[in-house]
């Protein structure tokens, strides 16, 4: 029986001491793994525990994120509570086990803490490889502090393996901003976190002998694409299951989540959507501004990036008095606009609204993204409005050195 | 269609043809692609049941027969064979069927004419030969070779 371990009603923690901590309250009974920067400390962490008798569950070290994947499939395919963690090359290396995880419906938990894809090589946190995983078939969920990445951590275990999901869950949080900076966090005491997660059942688990399975079969044209309609469809009906874990995490600790995060959005102008750790800076230029200028801008955040909520988006921006939408993607888009540009366009179109969209890259490399930077996109936004069309291209570059860079220009008139 | 030699009554080996299977929907293909290998459970390991005692499910590829990839095949001849296991041993897919260590026969709904058999047995002439597929085996048996004599020094 593991040790129980004693926590204050308020710690001092980063964003991967936290997930450690929430990983060794859900009592996993296999963490397979191989430490990456910057998500390193959640399972050298995790290996304190297990040596110290913390945890009862198997810690394995492999030589590879592609084999800590494979040895988290092999395992919850056995019958097991399983997670582990990674970041940015690591998270590479993972993507074609990523796909086998998810279409074996096996509930594995990830924690990726989101860095920056060589090359150039780099360590920083940028949103490459949380972009990298958004047609996995996993649900994504995004912490934009510590206290997130510890909650949204324990509820990827009631989400991932409620009867009616049964899929791998990541939680996203930033390297760095998030995962190495020590933030106040409120902590469930150890039978309280792992009574609201509670105990692993296992579905058509290898080590029931009494009913032989096959998993991983193969599949040609006259099967495979019914599997992954069943399998895309068991991802859209997460929604109400994350409402309803939500819900229930709010009711035992008071902390609200939503599957798209909104601040002042009721009477906003212009609105800014964005993900991350920059939400944060995003709230207190959007505070500043209102209160320097009077400009309405509010902030929208997906919270679950998979399933993408083109529901509650559409929600937020179907607002008469939302004239322009700016949405910042961290990563590099490779030849088109920014991920979240096209999810929420592609929300938008169907709105009575139809605010302006238009999309700034940001941020690689963990480029640093200032309050000042975000105030003066907000204000370009109320240039967009009253002009009533695009008054820049439709992609720009923040906070790139050398010449302004920008794509596609509107077609107006 | 079934193996030579005695078969159990519960026997449901090669009852269908290999994709012939019912094609149902995406509402009612198994979640994860999780096929299970017999209908209900176990009270004890599939090992210790014999397989023509096993209740198989149509998952199960037992009860699949793929006789028709097969163009030449393998013709036992329980005169000759001394219950070596060797052909047991090697085949490949699982395909000759023996029981307390007494060679029974082919299960041709799953051999695929390899010839692994004839190759590892031993005996002279061999117990195991390959034939057309079209040819009955009891010309087949018929025609089996005389013992070779060992070339003199």
């Amino acid at each position: 029986m593991a040790e129980k371990f004693e926590l204050n009603e308020v710690e001092v923690w980063d964003g991967n001491y936290a997930a450690s901590q929430a990983l060794r309250q859900a009592q996993i009974d296999v963490v397979a793994a191989y430490p990456i920067t910057p998500s390193t400390p959640i399972v050298e962490n995790y290996g304190a525990y297990q040596a110290n008798g913390y945890v009862d569950g198997e810690f394995v070290m492999v030589e590879s994120e592609h084999a800590a994947m494979s040895g988290c499939v092999g395992a919850a395919a056995a019958g097991g509570r399983v997670a582990t963690a990674t970041s940015s090359q690591g998270f590479a290396l993972m993507a074609e086990v990523l796909y086998q995880a998810s279409g074996m419906r096996l509930p594995i938990v990830l924690t990726v803490v989101n860095r920056a894809l060589a090359s150039p090589l780099n360590v920083r946190g940028d949103h490459s490889d949380m972009y990298l995983g958004r047609d996995s078939g996993w649900i994504q969920l995004d912490a934009f502090n510590s206290q997130e990445a510890y909650d949204l951590s324990l509820m990827a275990f009631r989400i991932g393996e409620h009867l009616d999901v049964r899929l791998p869950v990541m939680i996203h949080q930033d390297g760095f901003t998030t995962s190495h900076k020590a933030q106040n966090v409120r902590p469930l005491q150890d039978e309280v976190a792992y009574k609201f997660v509670g105990d692993y059942v296992p579905v058509d688990d290898m080590l029931d002998f009494s009913r032989p399975v096959t998993h991983g079969a193969q599949t040609e044209e006259d099967w495979h694409y019914e599997h992954k309609a069943k399998q895309h469809k068991a991802l859209m009906d997460s929604r109400k299951v994350i409402d309803e874990v939500f819900a229930e995490f709010k009711e035992l600790t008071g902390r609200e989540y939503k599957r798209v995060e909104s601040y002042m959005m009721e009477d906003a102008e212009v609105a800014m959507v964005l993900l991350g750790s920059s939400v944060e800076t995003a709230i207190l230029a959007a505070k500043q501004i209102r209160e320097e200028t009077g400009l309405k801008v509010g902030i929208v955040s997906p919270r679950c990036f998979r399933p993408f909520p083109y529901d509650l988006i559409r929600e937020e921006l179907d607002r008469e008095n939302l004239k322009a939408v700016v949405c910042m993607d961290k990563s590099a888009p490779g030849g088109a606009m920014g991920a979240l540009f096209n999810e929420v366009s592609a929300a938008a179109y169907s709105t009575k609204a139809r605010p302006i969209i238009t999309n700034y890259i940001y941020g690689l490399g963990g480029r640093d993204f200032s309050i000042d930077e975000a105030k003066r996109i907000m204000n370009e936004q109320k240039a967009h409005a009253d002009a009533g069309y695009i008054t820049t291209n439709i992609q720009q570059f923040s906070g790139v050195r050398g010449p302004k860079l920008g794509f596609f220009e509107t077609r107006r008139g | 269609m079934s193996m030579t030699g005695s078969a159990g009554v519960t026997d449901k080996r090669g009852i269908r043809e290999l994709g012939a299977e019912e094609k149902v929907g995406w509402d009612a293909v198994p979640q994860g692609v999780v096929l299970t290998s017999f209908d209900g459970l176990l009270d004890k390991g599939a090992a210790f049941i014999k397989p023509e005692e096993r209740n198989y499910s149509d998952f199960n590829s037992y009860t699949a027969t793929v006789a028709s990839w097969r163009v030449i095949k393998p013709v036992y001849n329980r005169d000759i064979c001394i219950d070596c296991q060797n052909c047991w041993v090697w085949c490949p897919d699982t395909s000759i069927v023996s029981r307390d260590k007494q060679m029974l026969g082919i299960d041709y709904d799953h051999c695929k004419g390899c010839g692994v058999c004839v190759e590892v047995c031993p005996t002279n002439p061999k117990s195991l030969l390959m034939f057309a597929e079209t040819m009955d085996n009891d010309d087949a048996l018929a025609s089996w070779p005389e013992k070779k004599k060992k070339a003199k020094k």
